[in-house]
């Protein structure tokens, strides 16, 4: 390793100028052989509360990156400034892991993972801000599954984030709770923002287009999470999400229609509010159920007590894809309403007379939006089957909106 | 190349050692392997009479496992320390609760030529578990080419390494030694820094002492290193998953638990997988028997379960275990090549699964 790199790992000098960490230091780290060592060594001996400071340039990285220290600060020069490059990796199953709470990660980029791009597991309090994930070749099955990983975690914020080229999802949230991403861009992925098997999320003023499917909220049976619930998705922008779904086969994901704005799978009180949806061809919202089997006793697979209102639709629905495609369009016609509720519910009595209150569904969109519940169960209940209802004035009502999450780390 | 080698290997070792000339001080540092700062050199911590050639100081004891986890087809030396007068405490299913004080040690080494396992070894590293006040630290100590001591590697390190397999095929590979948190990826039960091998169905058989061949379990009683273990007989044993005489289902759940289940159980880092190997493990969905993959992008192959009952060839498993692409391979650490073994082992399995 060169001498020079070695000077500047040692070089630790208090920083005056974090308030945050008003009493850690500073260690910095610049592009050159070596970096690797150098900065996994950093990541390692850091004292808890230290920053960690990327020179602006390009760090060429073969294997994985990792950080298990507590109040740990990882800081670039910008997300356009820093490049952290995995173009050459050849172990570890993604670029950077996280498993200690406390973890900021700021202005810089993680390109071309083979896996993941980073991964925070089990942690408490992570933040990513002005961070990109990106693959550079565009959308490709080899991408890495997912670009943003929170996972296990509680206190999770993504701000001004931008992810590109996610085989599987771009920002992904799963079996977490306490979560805000906002201010990001979701751009090429399969599945822009996903929020999965997670409580207490809210996902607003991203943008998400030229995804598959814009924003998930998903539900999986066989989890140690399940239940997904308390989600709020507004003020988003989700728009022409038209690229052709890339997922590997066997994954969730790989099911999404391309073209698909907002997607609620089997969740509990979701509110869907003020987000600018259309250019989405198969549909701007669907709400439906888990589709696969499943042994899971405890799993729910309906989307329960989802509240939709006051967002504006444009053009949806004219060129369906997967699912949307063969099994709604044929039902529904052309173009496919802009919001689609499969109707799936759970028994015979909610079959005809609707769910419960608690667990209904409510629509209240703008005059003109279209609408069809599906009634899939009715369906499938009555021999000569039921037709779908298109009146969306059947489903008003309102639930009151959830208090906004509030992050430690955010005050 | 399944086939344990190491009782035999440890033996020839020992012989090198009685005809050493000089037995170096051999005597264990306790206040160094306590203190929170790593030695820099693995020779400053006297686990060793004899480290280049694996000759354990007094107090320090070798064992084997029944199944060990694959490491690149590298060639172990386990040994374990415990201070003397402390004992470690008998588990019938996790690790043994060892006391403070107590240090794992395990040696990554490649004969030349498999085929003569006692001649020409290279040792590559040392890791050692350390059981401090604070809980379990791991480092990892590399060796110098002239095998004379092993230095510090905080960061890791990838080394080429080369050697001649028991068929007589050369191979080669580029040896990762990981870094302290790759360790805690592996070594992680509740969040906590943890031991991965001496479990007592893992434990349970005879090893070649100095002293003549006993028990593991058996002799780590009587020397008073570990209470409250029932007889031997009488603990829970994991099949030899090279063993053809025993049932294959044992056998391929023994592998999955060694070589998996210290991150896929619901305690280990892969918990967000559902997907749990323990050789207890009876959910049969938990367990990967037609379960869906959740967050294995690409990793899943295409395909669309872990278990794809009687057809290997459709089951992510296999497809994961079978694969050295970083964003594939399964498990993420601790190997640069395919077991070839283990993943017949699994695919025979997997086949007679109805």
């Amino acid at each position: 390793m060169k001498k020079r790199l070695l000077a500047l790992c040692a070089t630790f000098f208090v920083a005056f100028s974090v308030p945050a960490f008003a009493q850690g230091t500073v260690i910095s780290i610049e592009p050159g052989d070596g970096v690797q060592e150098a900065l996994q060594e950093a990541l390692i001996l850091a004292e808890p509360g230290s920053v960690i400071e990327l020179a602006a340039g390009r760090y060429d990285f073969t294997g994985p990156l990792s950080l298990d220290i507590a109040n740990i600060t990882v800081r670039g020069a910008g997300m356009n400034e820093t490049v952290l490059s995995f173009t050459n990796q050849t172990t570890g199953s993604e670029g950077l892991l996280i498993t200690a709470g406390g973890a900021r990660i700021e202005s810089l980029a993680v390109e071309d993972t083979p896996g993941d791009g980073i991964k925070a597991k089990g942690v408490d309090t992570v933040t990513f801000k002005d961070v990109r994930v990106e693959w550079t070749r565009g959308p490709h099955a080899e991408n890495g599954a997912y670009g943003l990983y929170p996972v296990e975690s509680k206190n999770v914020l993504i701000d001004g984030c931008v992810v590109k080229g996610a085989s599987d999802a771009g920002i992904y949230v799963g079996q977490s709770q306490q979560i805000i991403v906002r201010n990001s861009r979701a751009e090429l992925n399969v599945a822009g923002i996903e929020i999965e098997n997670s409580y207490f999320a809210d996902v607003y003023d991203n943008v998400a287009t030229h995804n598959t499917g814009g924003i998930l909220v998903f539900d999986l049976p066989n989890l140690p999470q399940m239940g997904g619930h308390s989600v709020k998705v507004f003020r988003n922008t989700v728009v022409a999400n038209d690229t052709p779904n890339f997922a590997p086969p066997g994954n969730v994901v790989a099911t999404v229609p391309m073209g698909t704005g907002i997607m609620i799978m089997a969740n509990r009180e979701v509110e869907v509010f003020e987000n600018d949806l259309s250019d989405n061809a198969s549909t701007n919202i669907l709400l439906v159920a888990y589709p696969r089997d499943y042994n899971d006793p405890t799993y729910n697979p309906l989307p329960r007590a989802v509240y939709v209102h006051d967002n504006k639709h444009g053009r949806a629905g004219f060129a369906p894809d997967k699912a949307v495609k063969d099994i709604i369009a044929p039902i529904t016609g052309l173009p496919v309403p802009q919001v689609v509720w499969d109707g799936a519910v759970d028994g015979f009595w909610s079959a005809f007379f609707g769910p419960d209150a608690e667990d209904a569904i409510y629509i209240r969109e703008p005059m003109g939006t279209t609408f069809a519940n599906l009634q899939m169960v009715k369906d499938m209940i009555l021999p000569w089957g039921a037709s779908p209802d298109f009146d969306i004035d059947d489903y008003d009502g309102s639930v009151p909106s959830r208090e906004p999450v509030s992050l430690p780390q955010d005050q | 190349m399944f086939r344990p080698v190491l009782s035999k290997l440890f033996l020839g070792l020992l012989m090198g050692v009685t005809l050493a000339s000089e037995p170096a001080s051999a005597e264990v540092n306790d206040a160094a392997l306590m203190s929170a700062r790593p030695a820099k050199l693995l020779s400053e911590y006297g686990l060793f009479s004899d480290a280049a050639h694996q000759a354990p100081a007094e107090g320090v004891l070798p064992y084997t496992l029944i199944n060990p986890l694959f490491t690149d087809y590298a060639h172990k030396f386990r040994f374990v320390y415990v201070p003397k007068g402390r004992k470690a405490r008998y588990d019938n299913t996790e690790v043994m609760r060892f006391p403070v004080g107590t240090v794992l040690v395990k040696t990554f080494a490649y004969p030349a030529d498999f085929r003569v396992p006692e001649e020409n070894i290279q040792i590559i590293e040392t890791r050692l578990l350390i059981h401090q006040e604070r809980g379990w630290n791991a480092w990892a100590y590399v060796w110098d080419d002239a095998q004379g001591d092993a230095v510090l590697k905080v960061a890791g390190k990838t080394l080429p390494v080369s050697w001649i397999d028991e068929a007589g095929a050369e191979q080669s590979t580029n040896y990762v030694v990981p870094n302290k948190n790759q360790c805690k990826g592996c070594h992680t039960f509740d969040k906590a820094f943890t031991p991965i091998g001496p479990k007592a169905r893992n434990l349970n058989r005879d090893f070649k002492y100095a002293s003549g061949s006993a028990n593991q379990l058996d002799h780590w009683a009587s020397l008073g290193l570990l209470q409250g273990a029932p007889a031997s007989a009488e603990a829970p044993k994991a099949p030899d998953v090279t063993d053809a005489g025993a049932s294959l289902d044992g056998r391929a759940r023994a592998y999955l638990d060694i070589n998996c289940a210290h991150c896929h159980r619901l305690e280990g880092p892969a918990s967000t997988s559902g997907l749990f190997l323990t050789a207890g493990e009876d959910n049969k969905t938990t367990w990967g028997y037609k379960k869906r993959p959740v967050a294995a992008g690409r990793g899943s192959g295409g395909l669309a379960y872990d278990i794809m009952p009687g057809e290997p060839d459709n089951s992510i498993l296999v497809y994961r275990l079978n694969s050295v692409d970083p964003g594939v391979m399964m498990p993420e650490v601790g190997r640069t090549i395919v077991h070839d073994e283990g993943v017949a082992l699994l695919k025979e399995w997997i086949a007679s699964i109805e």
